[in-house]
């Protein structure tokens, strides 16, 4: 009986294997991301573990923010329902491989769109959802003013992100010195700020006033003028679905272009009985846009009134109706001086 | 020459199938090969699984990355590192960081470990009670909070460069490290070098001559003095007579940091401080429990030779108890190997958070770099545990002389 057992095992596994197999042709990215979302019944979103303003859990434990709105946007273009969200906290670490797995669905999680990323990791970055640079974050007691009198200083930075290599391509083009500790997460990377173990935490600058609220003395810390590089962040996807894709990019411009057309979470019923024809379009009632993305006519209705729209998200999460008090800078509409311009929907 | 047709006509037949098949023979010889071309297929099929799917998926795969520039900086590096090196180059700096945490924390582990282990057996009650104390209270708490513990509780409280405690001007401890002198060998270092190369031989020399004399004739040679004279007395001579070997770069404070001098980063302090007590209480116990195991008899037959307590322990307790030890030590000095990638919490630069943390974000290769990764914590097993085995072996040939 034993040698017959034993002879089993090698069966076993490689029935095992195959079943293995047989699952794995029945991936998301082969059913397509929207059907596996659908039958699955949540959206899963890929976060950040807790930034105030663009992720963050509330004492509730709802999450909210900028990121999380596009998560909710998303939500509720599928099952009209913004509460259909699964979110999931990553490290900057973690975060594209939770992506490329298959753990989540989206990744809208401050994340820099650049080429090596877009190409080379088998992502999509769908659209940018917030312009943000490079900064410094001081203690006042330094009498710092500005980034080039850094000189030999001690900075902490979140490991695997870009701002980790920017930082090494501002000190070295400026021949500066300086002493780099990488730590894990954010959290991580702000207490050794906060113990002294750096003069400088650098990050993106909205990540810096984000984290500067989470500091015991907010008032003693400055943000230095300088900002050393392009941030452009927005959702990701998986590279091969061009349909998920697409949903995803759209919904963000959905948000964008109700704002230029000022259709707000409070105004969007009557506007949507509107006879513009640019109005019509967009509230599905000329035409069958929504149906073409693989969702519903009233698409853009259940987005704006799930999460209001770009201009709405961005003032209620980190804009002058928070805490963070952002300015909205290059995150104006392109028609007001800022670089937010989303194509029209037509 | 009766004998020679009772050698079995087919022994490496035999032998093999023995090897193989163990009891069961033929049977067994064909399971076992079935069972290998089953994990050889299992391996292949996973290898191409994950190959067709980072392909389908258009993720970059191969070991290509390796000589790409890494363009980040790592605050500790035991090799010239910049920014314009490759991520191959990462791979050896944060390969050395483990190593370095690794062989650092053993050794005083082992120190800790011991004195602890002897402290809860001495007859000492309040030794005795300090060390058991030790030992509960390092055992009894989860490693991670220990480093955080003295990263976060201890060596952050330290003041900040500016303000930062100073020994006779030259050394300086504030929460950016342990600042020192640091020593640059001058053109005599050559020669400073051999002088202690000499030293050390001439002292093992004298050792062994000594070992052969107690043997041989019972004659006991007291050759420590000697020994300690050619050790110190060689390179103070080369010294004096080709000058100093080192001269020191002395650390000054500059903007915000030291400049000069060589420094011990807070975050290789602290993770070395909490892996080797960490681990220094288990290793108490394993050698407490190595000792007792020997039975009490040889210590009374120690004493009623004349031997002193410490005689005892060392040459006959020890020695027998060292057997008991080593297999349980070796575990110990594995596990704090691989407890050191703990290290990722407070940023020290080892191979887990440069490499499979940094490197593998930067790079998206994760298939590629985990494997590495995992090969290179396989290795230093491996090794340590040979190194162990040898010792091992030796000490049984010795015990059985």
């Amino acid at each position: 009986m034993k040698r017959v057992s034993l002879a089993l095992i090698p069966l076993l596994a490689a029935f095992a294997v195959q079943t293995a197999q047989a699952q794995s042709q029945d991936k998301p990215r082969d059913r397509g991301t929207l059907q596996s979302v659908k039958d699955r019944g949540t959206l899963s979103c890929g976060v950040s573990q807790g930034l105030p303003g663009f992720s963050a859990p509330d004492d509730k434990g709802n999450w909210t923010g900028l990121d999380v709105d596009v998560c909710r946007a998303i939500a509720a273009a599928i099952f009209n329902d913004a509460t259909k969200v699964k979110f999931v906290p990553l490290s900057a670490k973690d975060r594209f491989t939770a992506l490329q797995s298959g753990e989540i669905d989206v990744l809208s999680r401050n994340s820099t769109w650049t080429l090596s990323r877009d190409t080379s990791l088998g992502l999509n970055y769908t659209g940018i959802s917030y312009y943000d640079g490079q900064g410094f974050l001081v203690r006042k007691s330094l009498k710092v003013n500005s980034a080039l009198e850094l000189n030999s200083a001690s900075i902490c930075v979140q490991t695997g992100t870009t701002n980790e290599q920017n930082v090494s391509d501002y000190f070295k083009g400026n021949n500066m010195k300086y002493e780099l500790i990488a730590f894990g997460t954010a959290d991580e990377t702000v207490k050794a700020y906060e113990s002294g173990r750096c003069d400088v935490f650098t990050s993106d600058v909205s990540q810096l006033y984000a984290e500067r609220l989470k500091l015991a003395a907010p008032a003693d810390h400055a943000v230095l003028p300088e900002v050393i590089s392009k941030e452009p962040l927005g959702p990701v996807v998986r590279h091969g679905d061009d349909q998920w894709f697409d949903i995803v990019k759209w919904t963000l411009f959905a948000m964008i272009n109700a704002e230029e057309y000022a259709v707000t979470q409070k105004n969007v019923d009557e506007m949507a009985k509107s006879n513009k024809p640019e109005l019509k379009r967009i509230f599905g009632t000329d035409g069958n846009l929504g149906e073409q993305l693989g969702l519903t006519k009233d698409w853009v209705t259940r987005i704006i009134k799930a999460t209001g729209n770009y201009g709405e998200s961005f003032d209620r999460n980190v804009g002058a109706g928070s805490k963070l008090q952002i300015a909205r800078g290059l995150n104006k509409l392109w028609n007001q001086g800022g670089l937010q311009y989303a194509p029209p929907i037509r | 020459m009766a004998d020679a047709p009772r050698k079995p006509p087919l022994r490496l037949v035999a032998r093999l199938r023995r090897t193989l098949g163990g009891q069961a023979g033929w049977a067994g010889v064909v399971i076992q090969i079935l069972f290998v071309a089953a994990v050889v297929w299992i391996g292949y099929e996973i290898v191409e699984n994950a190959r067709a799917n980072l392909q389908a998926q258009r993720i970059a795969s191969g070991f290509g990355f390796l000589s790409n520039t890494a363009s980040f900086a790592v605050s500790q590096a035991l090799i010239p590192f910049s920014e314009s090196d490759t991520y191959a180059r990462v791979f050896v700096v944060g390969l050395l960081n483990t190593l370095l945490v690794s062989i650092v924390g053993i050794a005083i582990a082992t120190i800790i470990g011991v004195a602890v282990a002897l402290g809860r057996l001495s007859p000492n009650w309040l030794l005795a009670r300090i060390s058991g104390g030790y030992v509960e209270l390092i055992r009894n708490l989860p490693l991670l909070f220990q480093i955080l513990f003295w990263y976060l509780a201890v060596l952050a409280t330290l003041p900040n460069p500016r303000q930062s405690i100073s020994l006779l001007g030259s050394v300086f401890l504030s929460n950016r490290g342990l600042v020192v002198p640091n020593p640059v060998p001058q053109p005599s270092f050559g020669v400073f070098a051999v002088a202690i190369a000499v030293g050390i031989v001439a002292s093992l020399v004298m050792r062994s001559y000594a070992r052969h004399q107690l043997f041989a004739k019972g004659e006991k040679l007291t050759i420590w003095p000697f020994a300690l004279a050619t050790l110190i007395g060689l390179p103070a001579l080369a010294a004096v007579m080709f000058g100093a070997p080192v001269k020191f770069d002395m650390p000054e404070l500059k903007g915000f940091n030291f400049a000069g001098g060589a420094r011990v980063l807070p975050e290789f302090a602290a993770l070395t401080i909490a892996l080797s007590t960490y681990t220094a209480a288990f290793i108490a116990e394993i050698v407490r429990a190595g000792i007792q195991s020997v039975p009490k008899g040889q210590m009374e037959a120690g004493a009623s030779l004349g031997l002193t307590r410490g005689q005892t322990l060392r040459q006959v307790v020890i020695p027998q108890a060292m057997r008991v030890i080593l297999p349980p030590l070796t575990n110990q000095y594995l596990n704090l190997t691989k407890n050191s990638s703990l290290a990722v919490a407070i940023g020290y630069p080892d191979l887990f958070s440069v490499f499979a943390g940094t490197a593998l974000s930067q790079t998206g290769q994760a298939v590629e770099i985990i494997a590495l990764t995992m090969g290179v914590y396989l290795l230093l097993s491996l090794v340590t545990s040979a190194i162990m085995s040898f010792y091992g072996w030796r000490l049984n040939r010795s015990l059985a002389a």
